[in-house]
């Protein structure tokens, strides 16, 4: 497991004179999964800020962070994805290699396959998790991603940081 | 940042009544945070599903998250339980 220990000094003191505690969300909401996997509707949501090559960028001059989000159709093919995002936190070769690794989508077209899982959303989103000012995203970008998934008829999320 | 941008994700998804759970490669990030649900894994940032083009190990990560979302004791924090030589 990463430990702050393991992050450059630079990103460490950052980390740590950070008051994550601004921001817990107390008590944090708590929904059931009201049917088994494998009738569940899955969709994936990631913060590796990837895009398909007719997006956008996420925008690395906004400093609190871009709060911003695209919407990655399950068509996609994830070979296909760029990864635009601005951390230099982590290494990014395990992700330019294989885009599964942070958005695994291939993996979950092999679960719906197998018939772990119900099926897969038409859509999946990304965000670019560099956020050091997170209320737009509290307020505002989250909350329309999640009113789109509840209007999808989700019933299940698979989230991975990077 | 983007462990704890997840959790805030997380939480707004949760609100609108989807079961959620996130891989967390920071366990000081996640514990303040408190997701419902979640999966530490001993990867390095930048790896959450552990290593590229390794389907299988990518398979019991997520095996193991989604395990997590059938489960009601909340919130969960679970470790992934790996072998780090596993792969030698």
């Amino acid at each position: 497991m990463a430990t702050y220990d393991d992050l450059s000094l630079h990103v460490r003191l950052f980390m740590k004179g950070y008051r994550f505690s601004r921001h817990i969300i107390d008590p944090m909401p708590v929904a059931k999964l009201n049917r088994p996997l494998n009738e569940s509707r899955f969709a994936l949501v990631t913060t590796a800020g990837l895009k398909t090559p007719a997006q956008p960028d996420f925008d690395h001059s906004i400093k609190m962070g871009d709060t911003s989000f695209r919407e990655l159709p399950n068509t996609v093919d994830v070979r296909t994805l760029i990864e635009s995002h601005r951390s230099y936190a982590f290494d990014h070769s395990g992700v330019q290699a294989d885009a599964n690794l942070v958005f695994p989508l291939d993996r979950f077209r092999e679960l719906e396959a197998k018939g772990d899982i119900g099926q897969l959303n038409h859509r999946h989103f990304s965000f670019m998790g560099s956020i050091v000012g997170p209320r737009k995203l509290i307020e505002e970008t989250a909350p329309q991603v999640a009113r789109s998934l509840r209007e999808d008829g989700v019933d299940a999320v698979f989230l991975t940081p990077v | 940042m983007c462990n704890q941008t997840v959790g805030l994700i997380q939480a707004a998804i949760e609100r609108e009544g989807i079961a959620t759970v996130s891989i967390s490669l920071l366990r000081e990030v996640a514990s303040a945070i408190k997701p419902p649900r979640a999966l530490f894994v001993p990867f390095a940032m930048g790896f959450p599903l552990g290593e590229p083009n390794n389907a299988p190990l990518q398979h019991r990560v997520i095996a193991a998250a989604l395990r997590l979302l059938e489960r009601n004791d909340l919130p969960m924090l679970e470790n992934f339980e790996y072998d780090s030589k596993e792969n030698e």
